[in-house]
């Protein structure tokens, strides 16, 4: 009943976009990120989140955002990196998905872009295997590449369990 | 005033008005068979509601009304002015009485035979308003005809009612004027109704003002609402909590009552009497009891308690099964109640009452109670415990298992009940709607359940508690107290292997640490105290270690993110008053993840392995250990009910004999050379045995391994408490017959206390073994095997009687008697009756050996008879019957 399925908004992350898409950019360890600008809620400062015990290690907690409770997932360990360093803030993303309120921790927020579906390509073959379940494909920029984040894979936590 | 009556004084002045609108349409467009239609249905459930409470005034005119509308409807009567005014007038009729009952609660005196005689004539199609049943005379017709025109015309014409102008001709105040008009001729009458029945309008539209019909959805929004107003209140007070002199406290104070009485009041609004959820269950009674041919009286009691309807919607299912199973399963058919001196009328009672914040539903009936037996067999069957772990359960424990999925112990499927969808699925909703179902049975007196129900959903008061740092909500509905442990009070909390318990009034509580099911960091400062908070889940009471109890807050739950939801232990998160999110506890959870439902962690692995040795020549799982030597030694696995450390300083002595206090029971403790030497510190190994109501611990050296290997005992040994040696995984080693050891702690072990056993000097008779239970196939087969037979184990008649199919021979068939599905009886029978088998010899082996049992084994073709437990009996007889089918072939 409650599966999360990428929701309609998944398609418009696909790169079926005719001519350019807007994202809201992040990095995460000096990557550059981006998921789909009309996905994301809320952009939010460091936060005191409630630990859940028994949670999957990915699921940092949850948060009260103006009486909604927010499960945070940490896209760091999400991705296989490390924590963050205990004493950097983060910031989040909030993103909607099947009516449910999840908070994307990432190192920092930038701004959001608006980019030509001529620069888009799928995912390179030797990209890590883990990043590439979770990413759509890559925007080439001038000075770096940005990675499009599947929101919907990375919060389905069905899979790897 | 009557619920039911100003329900239907509410609904039927609705219908009235809109009755009166459709006629006039009707009057404009005489064929519509639409608005006919409409009408017709509309005084149709007038009428039927009067009947259903019993006033029969309304319900005659209401009658004759109704007919008149169904010859308009199937068009035997034509549409006319006048006869429009007739049904206008029989409408206001209904609606003068309406008045008085409005009123008085009682309809008023009087008749209404005018009214009735024209409606009637006019059904008959005699257009004529006088009194019917004489027969018209010859020729009078056409004459009549002119006099009904007159008749009717005065009070109204042809256009419909407005009886205004008649209102001041007949200024009489009194509204309702019932003796006048029973005793006044049929024309003058109707003008009276009809006069009346104006002031009357203005009255009864008071108590359809007084109720209005609003949307579900509506309400749920202002629960929502209400729920969130609730949260920020409660966050207000948070923060003026401590500051006596803030300008804030008064008026926020102010705020807190109208929260509450605004939140009740909502709440009301959603409140439906469970009878509503009952309504259907009378009938579904009645047709059961005819059905199934018994006489069953379904009492309802509390039928006006009122509860959440969003709840009443979700627990309306299970209710309707749990009576269903009640009838069905519960009570006994009539002739046998008869037979056990019960009353022939079995009793289902559903009972509703409020308890503190909750619903209490029972459902019980006086029929048989729940089969233990038949419960013990389903369990084993489906492999939801082992017979060795249900020895060691309570009767209530057992109970229990009728919970689990797919269980259902009705001998037969009815088209009612007993297809194994059910309890598992009632008990799912109830706990959905952080509800607990109770189950207690007496054999012979009946069953009864309880239903516990929060009295909202949204809602509920929840208990703050501390641990690791981490607070936590419990609902209040599992808490039954709070006991505090300090360092220097009374009892402390005690260890049994690394288990912690309580004593509480004399009864040892297990505890469950919070800390260790929520693998939350242990702290290491030592504590000054901790709290237990006393749970109950169920039948089954627990005590959950934490750190600290702060108070209880009413809580909004809400549900857990998705990605969430496999955690058993969580059945919730809400936001407290200070604005941070906690997680709700679930206790149904936390009892799951210990010792309740840990029984059921191996059951799957038993069942597929005692499937796999059901057939002899397959293998078998072997524990080999070692024990008084360095040899190694061996038992079946499924023999050994689990395999414990127990720390050497919980061995206590009693009568010279070592024993250990073990899951609330003494265990006495055996070794296999009767040595009686312990490790002298750290842990014992212990094979623990189990079967009916003794368990043993057999002390072992250490335990090597678990081998699958085919079982063939090839030496066999001469000394007691050995079955013989066998090759296991390449090496030789010590078959040990637990058998033997059983016996030494407890003398009624088994039938009989001899060790020996006599040998028989066959070449391998093959020998098929029927028993359902795992604990004997897997005791016998070795036993016989060593006897020098080939024993070929299967769990039920039906595959005996396969192997049969496949042309499998044997020389000797051993089978129980009671097992699901075929009984061992009828498994002779069946064996007998088919030429193949039909000379083998047979054994019965059963724990019941009355003279009668023997007797009718003997009838249905059993050979010999024997008590299950007497193995010596068992081998001689087994030998002996053998050799004198052989002789007599």
């Amino acid at each position: 009943m409650n599966q999360i399925v990428p929701a309609g908004k998944r398609t418009s992350t696909e790169l079926a976009a005719p001519e350019t898409q807007d994202f809201v950019t992040m990095f995460i360890e000096g990557q550059l990120f981006g998921i789909p600008v009309l996905t994301v809620q809320d952009v939010l400062g460091p936060q005191k989140i409630t630990r859940i015990p028994l949670a999957p290690r990915e699921v940092a907690g949850s948060l009260n955002l103006r009486g909604r409770i927010v499960t945070a997932i940490d896209v760091r360990l999400r991705l296989g990196l490390k924590k963050r360093a205990e004493d950097k803030k983060g910031m989040s993303v909030v993103v909607d998905m099947g009516g449910e309120l999840y908070s994307l921790m990432v190192d920092s927020v930038g701004e959001v872009l608006s980019l030509p579906a001529a620069k888009f390509e799928r995912n390179p073959p030797t990209l890590d295997l883990h990043w590439r379940e979770f990413s759509i494909g890559i925007y080439r920029l001038e000075d770096k590449l940005l990675v499009v984040l599947d929101v919907g894979k990375l919060l389905d936590f069905t899979r790897n369990e | 005033m009557d619920d039911l009556l100003s329900e239907f004084l509410t609904e039927t002045s609705e219908s009235l008005s809109t009755l009166d609108v459709a006629l006039v349409n009707l009057e404009q467009n005489p064929n519509d068979p639409q608005i006919l239609g409409n009408i017709f249905r509309l005084v149709h459930t007038i009428k039927g509601t009067c009947g259903f409470l019993g006033l029969p005034r309304l319900e005659h005119v209401a009658h004759a009304g109704e007919n008149v509308l169904g010859k308009f409807r199937d068009g035997e009567l034509e549409v006319t002015p006048t006869a429009v005014t007739l049904i206008l007038q029989s409408i206001d009729r209904i609606k003068l009485i309406l008045g008085h009952l409005e009123q008085n609660e009682c309809e008023p005196e009087g008749s209404d035979e005018d009214l009735i005689a024209q409606l009637n004539a006019m059904a008959d199609g005699r257009p004529d308003g006088s009194p019917p049943p004489p027969p018209p005379p010859p020729m009078p017709t056409f004459e009549s005809v002119a006099e009904s025109a007159r008749a009717a015309a005065p009070p109204p014409p042809p256009p419909p009612p407005p009886p205004e102008p008649e209102m001041e001709m007949e200024d009489d105040p009194v509204p309702v004027a019932p003796a006048p008009v029973a005793q006044q001729s049929a024309v003058v009458l109707t003008g009276a109704a009809v006069v009346t029945g104006a002031p009357l309008e203005a009255k009864e539209s008071a108590v359809a003002a007084q109720t209005i019909r609003v949307n579900v959805e509506l309400l749920e929004n202002l629960m929502t609402l209400v729920s969130e107003l609730v949260l920020t209140r409660n966050q207000l007070l948070q923060m003026v909590r401590g500051k006596d002199d803030s300008e804030f406290a008064t008026p926020l104070q102010r705020l807190s009552h109208i929260t509450t009485d605004l939140q009740e009041g909502v709440m009301k609004t959603r409140m439906q009497p469970i009878g509503n959820a009952w309504a259907k269950l009378p009938r579904i009674v009645r047709d059961l009891s005819v059905e199934m041919n018994k006489k069953i009286d379904l009492q309802m009691l509390g039928a006006d308690t009122e509860l959440d309807r969003q709840v009443l919607e979700l627990i309306k299912d299970p209710l309707t099964h749990m009576v269903r199973n009640s009838a069905d399963h519960g009570l006994e058919p009539t002739d046998e109640r008869k037979r056990i001196g019960k009353p022939e009328v079995g009793k289902v009672v559903l009972n509703a009452y409020h308890e503190g914040g909750h619903i209490i539903i029972e459902i019980s009936d006086d029929g048989r109670g729940l089969n233990l037996d038949r419960i013990k067999q389903k369990a084993v069957q489906n492999g939801i415990a082992t017979e060795s772990e249900l020895e060691t359960l309570t009767p209530q424990q057992i109970y229990q298992f009728i919970f689990k999925a797919g269980f259902s112990t009705a001998e037969k499927v009815t088209s009612v009940s007993g297809r194994g969808v059910g309890m598992d699925v009632v008990r799912t909703n109830i706990e959905k709607i952080g509800g607990t179902v109770e189950l207690k049975s007496v054999p012979g007196k009946g069953s009864s359940f309880i239903i516990k129900i929060p009295l909202t959903l949204a809602i509920v008061s929840a208990l703050i508690v501390e641990c690791a740092s981490e607070r936590f909500a419990i609902p209040q509905i599992s808490v039954l107290e709070l006991v505090r442990v300090t360092a220097n009070s009374e009892h402390g909390i005690e260890m049994i292997n690394s288990a912690p318990v309580l004593r509480l009034r004399d009864r040892l509580l297990p505890l469950v640490s919070l800390k260790r099911q929520l693998l939350l960091s242990e702290d290491t400062e030592e504590r000054q105290e901790t709290f237990i908070v006393v749970t109950q889940v169920g039948t089954y009471t627990f005590g959950i270690i934490v750190d600290r109890v702060f108070d209880t807050e009413e809580i909004v739950v809400k549900p857990v993110a998705p990605i969430l939801r496999h955690i058993a232990m969580f059945s919730g998160n809400t936001i407290l008053g200070d604005g941070s999110v906690i997680m709700i506890l679930d206790p149904n959870g936390i009892a799951g993840a210990t010792g309740e439902s840990g029984l059921l962690g191996g059951a799957q692995a038993t069942d597929t392995q005692a499937t796999r040795e059901s057939h002899a020549d397959a293998k078998t799982s072997l524990l080999v250990f070692r024990a008084g030597g360095e040899d190694l030694k061996a038992v079946p696995l499924a023999l050994v009910a689990r395999l414990e450390e127990i720390e050497v300083t919980d061995i206590e002595h009693s009568h010279g004999k070592p024993m250990v206090q073990y899951r609330g029971h003494l265990m006495p403790l055996v070794s296999i050379d009767g040595s009686m030497s312990f490790r002298e510190e750290g842990r014992q190994p212990v094979l623990v045995f189990s079967d009916q109501e003794h368990t043993m611990g057999l002390v072992v050296d250490e335990i090597v391994d678990i081998v699958e290997d085919r079982l063939r005992v090839e030496l066999s040994a001469g000394s007691a408490g050995i079955i013989g040696t066998a090759v296991i995984a390449g090496k030789a080693t010590t078959i040990i017959d637990a058998g033997y050891y059983l016996p030494q702690a407890f003398g009624d072990w088994f039938g009989r206390n001899d060790k020996e056993f006599g040998n028989t000097d066959f070449h391998a008779p093959r020998v098929l073994l029927v028993d359902d239970s795992p604990f004997f196939r897997n005791l016998l087969t070795p036993l016989l095997s060593v006897a020098g037979y080939e024993v070929i184990s299967v769990e039920s008649a039906d595959k005996a009687l396969i192997l049969r199919e496949q042309g499998n021979e044997f020389d000797a068939i051993i089978s129980d008697i009671e097992m699901p599905g075929m009984s061992g009886f009828e498994f002779a029978v069946a064996v007998r009756s088919d030429a193949r088998w039909g000379a083998i010899p047979m054994v019965a082996l059963s724990s019941h050996a009355t003279e009668k049992d023997f007797e009718r084994g003997r009838q249905v073709g059993f050979n010999d008879y024997i008590a299950k437990f007497d193995r010596d009996a068992l081998i001689q007889t087994l030998a002996s019957t053998i050799a004198a089918s052989k002789g007599a072939a």
